[in-house]
Formats: structure tokens, sequence, C-alpha cells
């Protein structure tokens, strides 16, 4: 019990943050009442802002799945230099995703970034294209910079649960004749299926949560217009004219609550309490 | 032949995944004019690994340098002396409320402080503790220690009770068995929760932005950003700052990969 105790202590420090967060609520609900929720369904940026999260989070973790799976599946396959390509994709996955997300800043660059100028030499575009200023490509941009730092975890998850398939699974399905197509579809997708499940929701979870890319990326363009619920919540607080602790708290509270979900959606799935009661 | 193919669409994708961290290191190494050639060229033309030495000996930077260490080395000390205890007797023994100290464990281990963060930020303002090594110390640890108890527990619950049974036999105390039998055993472990709670903390950026403030306690993530702001454009300066920080973590990750999968998919895999 002392050891819970020492333990504990970062945990309790944790819950009383989420506690005094609350806590802030409670106190202007005592001037305003439930107001702060109100206000926050009242304002104008909520809509596109609420839109620009579920593009944000969908597109990045469909589009990481679908290329992590792809890769995986190369990984999976023996060949020389196998591990150069895993090394490689470890280098996205341990850098810093404030500094990751400051190159990418750089490289989209109008005038002097390197995208432009192989876009264009490629005679892929005409001219220049201004990414991160461009209203229709902004959110394009940040998007494949979120697909490009997810996409070492989900691919390694991946790959660890096609490798806990045994080999004499492939075996009995060509002796029953199955063709490869055939196979992937009836025998190797299903039995992913757990690791799938698991790099979606976490995916889910890391994407909602991604403050560093969209921060960076966007910090150029004024107002709300490309911000996601959580970088919205801290402009309200920390940099926005508006400065409203009251009304970021509640919005944090919405955030944490639709986190919260996903937790639970992710514990249901993979049965965790099996994982140690076994 | 079909080997050779694989190798070659191998090299691409390694190309594709470190092309962006290349021109982070050639830009590092131009010079300030020719950051601003348009349209840009990939390779410099006057080579400046002196760019290197400029950001090292930047005030600045090791002052930022400074802190991302203290941070990163307390709070992961902090991690491994509060998750070995925890994950030991998780591993070994069912108490009241094992199963919910290892959900609540579970729960932290996926919950961002991003979402946290304006809670947070009130918490240390009331504590008074703004612009403090304390602050950062203390949030970094606690949302690492879920990752390591969980990890820990695995390989604590790994080695067979029989060991520990015969070196009590022997006359080894609880806590001689803990620290001269278990604990080595689980060596593995304790490096990749040693490895993994640093680099998360050295990468940290929410939270430091946040409550960090004061020029002269921030941490590289936060600090490196002030080489590019809309009054000054040294992008080698950054780069060069970025690459110095990055390389060392990516060589510590690729050492603790085989591992890391299985701690961060928690609960899911056996």
């Amino acid at each position: 019990m002392l050891i819970g105790a020492v333990v504990l202590f970062p945990a309790v420090e944790l819950v009383r943050a989420s506690l005094s967060r609350y806590s802030i609520t409670g106190l202007y609900q005592g001037a305003v009442g439930g107001r702060n929720y109100a206000r926050l369904l009242q304002q104008d940026a909520l809509g596109p802002v609420a839109l620009n999260t579920l593009t944000w989070v969908g597109a990045v973790v469909g589009l990481t799945l679908v290329i992590s799976l792809a890769l995986a599946q190369f990984l999976d396959l023996e060949f020389p230099g196998r591990r150069l390509v895993r090394w490689a994709l470890i280098v996205p996955w341990a850098a810093s995703l404030i500094m990751t997300s400051k190159l990418f800043v750089w490289i989209y660059d109008y005038y002097f970034g390197l995208l432009n100028r192989a876009l264009v030499a490629l005679h892929v575009v005409r001219g220049p294209i201004d990414w991160l200023g461009d209203d229709r490509t902004v959110m394009g941009a940040m998007i494949g910079v979120g697909v490009f730092v997810s996409l070492p975890f989900t691919t390694y998850v991946l790959l660890a649960g096609l490798q806990s398939i045994p080999g004499e699974v492939y075996e009995a399905a060509r002796v029953d004749g199955a063709s490869g197509w055939r196979t992937y579809w009836a025998v190797t997708l299903p039995l992913l299926r757990p690791a799938l499940v698991v790099a979606a929701v976490l995916n889910l979870i890391y994407v909602f949560n991604s403050f560093p890319i969209v921060w960076t990326l966007n910090d150029r363009n004024p107002g709300f217009g490309h911000d996601t619920l959580i970088t919205y919540m801290y402009k309200i607080a920390f940099k926005s004219a508006l400065r409203d602790v009251g009304l970021a708290a509640a919005l944090g509270v919405v955030n944490v609550l639709l986190t919260l979900a996903a937790v639970l959606v992710y514990l249901n799935t993979v049965r965790w309490r099996e994982s140690f009661e076994a | 032949m079909r080997r050779a193919g694989r190798t070659v669409a191998g090299q691409l994708v390694a190309l594709a995944l470190l092309a962006p961290y290349l021109v982070m290191l050639l830009t590092a190494l131009k010079p300030e004019a020719e950051l601003r050639t348009s349209p840009p060229r990939l390779l410099p033309s006057d080579w400046q690994p002196g760019n290197f030495v400029t950001v090292l000996a930047d005030p600045g930077f090791q002052s930022w340098l400074r802190v991302s260490l203290v941070v990163a080395a307390l709070s992961t000390a902090l991690v491994v002396v509060a998750a070995v205890p925890a994950a030991y007797h998780t591993a070994r023994r069912r108490f009241r409320g094992r199963t919910a100290f290892l959900l609540l464990v579970l729960v932290t281990q996926m919950f961002s402080p991003t979402a946290l963060v304006v809670g947070l930020y009130r918490e240390f303002f009331e504590l008074d503790l703004v612009n403090t090594y304390s602050a950062l110390i203390l949030t970094n640890a606690a949302f690492n220690l879920a990752f390591a108890v969980w990890m820990l527990r695995a390989f604590f619950a790994s080695i067979p009770r029989e060991v520990e049974e015969a070196a009590a036999v022997d006359g080894c105390g609880r806590l001689r068995t803990l620290v001269s039998i278990v604990l080595p055993l689980a060596r593995p472990g304790i490096v990749t929760v040693v490895i993994f709670a640093f680099i998360a903390a050295w990468n940290e950026y929410v939270v430091a932005l946040t409550l960090m403030t004061d020029p002269d306690m921030k941490p590289l993530t936060v600090g490196i950003t002030s080489y590019v702001t809309a009054y000054v454009q040294h992008w080698n300066l950054l780069f060069a700052a970025s690459t110095l920080a990055i390389v060392p973590v990516v060589i510590l990750f690729a050492l603790i990969e085989p591992y890391l999968v299985a701690g961060l998919t928690a609960g899911s895999v056996k």
C-alpha cells in the first residue's frame, strides 16, 4: 500500500489537474451557471472547427492505415536491405513532432520550399503553390504531415500482427487451392483484424489530440479557419483575444470526454482484462 | 530477381521516409544567404558545417539544452523509481483495487497531456509552479509512468516465481531478492522504460510551451522555434539545432524498438 501511494502520486496529480479544470468551470458556474457550455455552442467557429477535426482525424487515420498496411505487408517479406527500411521508419517516429512540423513548413514554403521546386520541375504543377497560405491546400498539407508521422507506429503494430499469423495457415489455404488474393481476403485480413482495430483506435486518439502539426503549419493564418478542436481550445485559452479560460475549459471537458469515449471503445475491443487475468 | 526488386523498392521507401530529414540536414549546412535563393537548390553550394558550432556556442541553445536534459533526466528517474515497485507489486500480488489501478494506468497511457493542458496550467498556476522545473518534470513523469508500469509489469510477470523462491531459500531477503535477482532479469524492460521516458520528455512540446514562458526556462522543443519568427529567419540554425536534438534520440529509439510496440499497444498483446 505504501508502494501504491508512491505510484499514485503522479496519477493523483493527474486527476487533480482534471478536477481543477472542472473546478474552474465550477468557479465560473457560480457566476454564469452552465453558460460556458452554452456560449461554446454559440461560437461561430465551433461548427467549422468540428468539421475540420472530423476531416483531419478521418483522413489521417484512414490514409495512415491503408499506407501502413501496404508497408507492413512489404516489410513482412524477406529481402536484403530490409533492416534499412525498418531503420528509416524509426526516424519520423523518434524525431520531435515540433521539429518535423517546422521542417515541413520549410519544405512547403512558397518561394524557397523544395516541394514546389520539385513539382514544377516535374511539370506536375505550372507554378508554385502557397501550400500553407491557400485555404484550399492547407488542410491537405497538414494531413500529409499527419500521415507521415503516424506511419511508423502503425506499420510496426500491423507488422507485429502479420508476424503473429502462423505460416501453417497460409500452407493450408494453398493446399485448399486458394489463390493469392483470395488467401489475403479470406485468411490474412480476418486474422489481422485485432491488430487493425488496435492501430485504428490508438491512432484515432493520438491524431485527435495532436497539437504541434496543426499549430505550426497553420500559424500564419488568422482566425480559426483551419483549427481542430484541440488547437481551437488552446487558442481560446492562451492566444486569441478571447483568453477565456472558462470557455476553453468547457471545450477541454468536451475534448477529454471524446478521448475517454475512444479509450473505452479501445479497452472494450482489446478485452484488456484477459491480458493480465490469464 | 524478385528479391532484388524488393531491395530497390525498399530503398525507395527508405528514401521517402528520410528525404525530409535529409533536407533538414542539408539546410542546416547552408549559409544564411543561400536560404533565400529562388528557385531553391537541394545542396548547399558553400558548405557551412560551422552552423553547428554557432548553435552549440549560442547561449540560448545551451540554456534550452540544459532545461531539456534536466527535465528529461529527472522525470525519467522519477518514472523508474515509481514504476519499478508498482509494476512488481501488481505483477506478483493480487490486492484490492488492483484491477482499478491497472485500468487507471491504461487510461492514463492513452491520454495525451494536450487535452488536459488548460487544467494543468490552472493547477500549476495556482501552485505557483509556472516556469519551474518541477512542473514540467512532474507532468512528464505522470504521463510516462503508465507506459513504464505496464511494460515492467509484463517483464516481472515473465520471471518465474521459482527463481525468487530459490533466492529466499538461499537466505535472500525480500529487498535483496528484488535488487540482485529480479531487477537484473528485467533489465531489457528497464532499459526500454528509461529510453522511452527520456525521449517522450525530450520531445514534449505542448505542456512546455504553456508552462515555460520564461526564456531561461524553455526546453529545446520550445526554444529552437525562436530561430525562426516573424522577425528573424535562421532556418539553417533551426535545423542545425533540430539535427543535434534528433540524432541521439533516433539511435536510442532504434535500440528499444522491438519492445516498444508491445508496450504501446498495452493490453492487447500477450
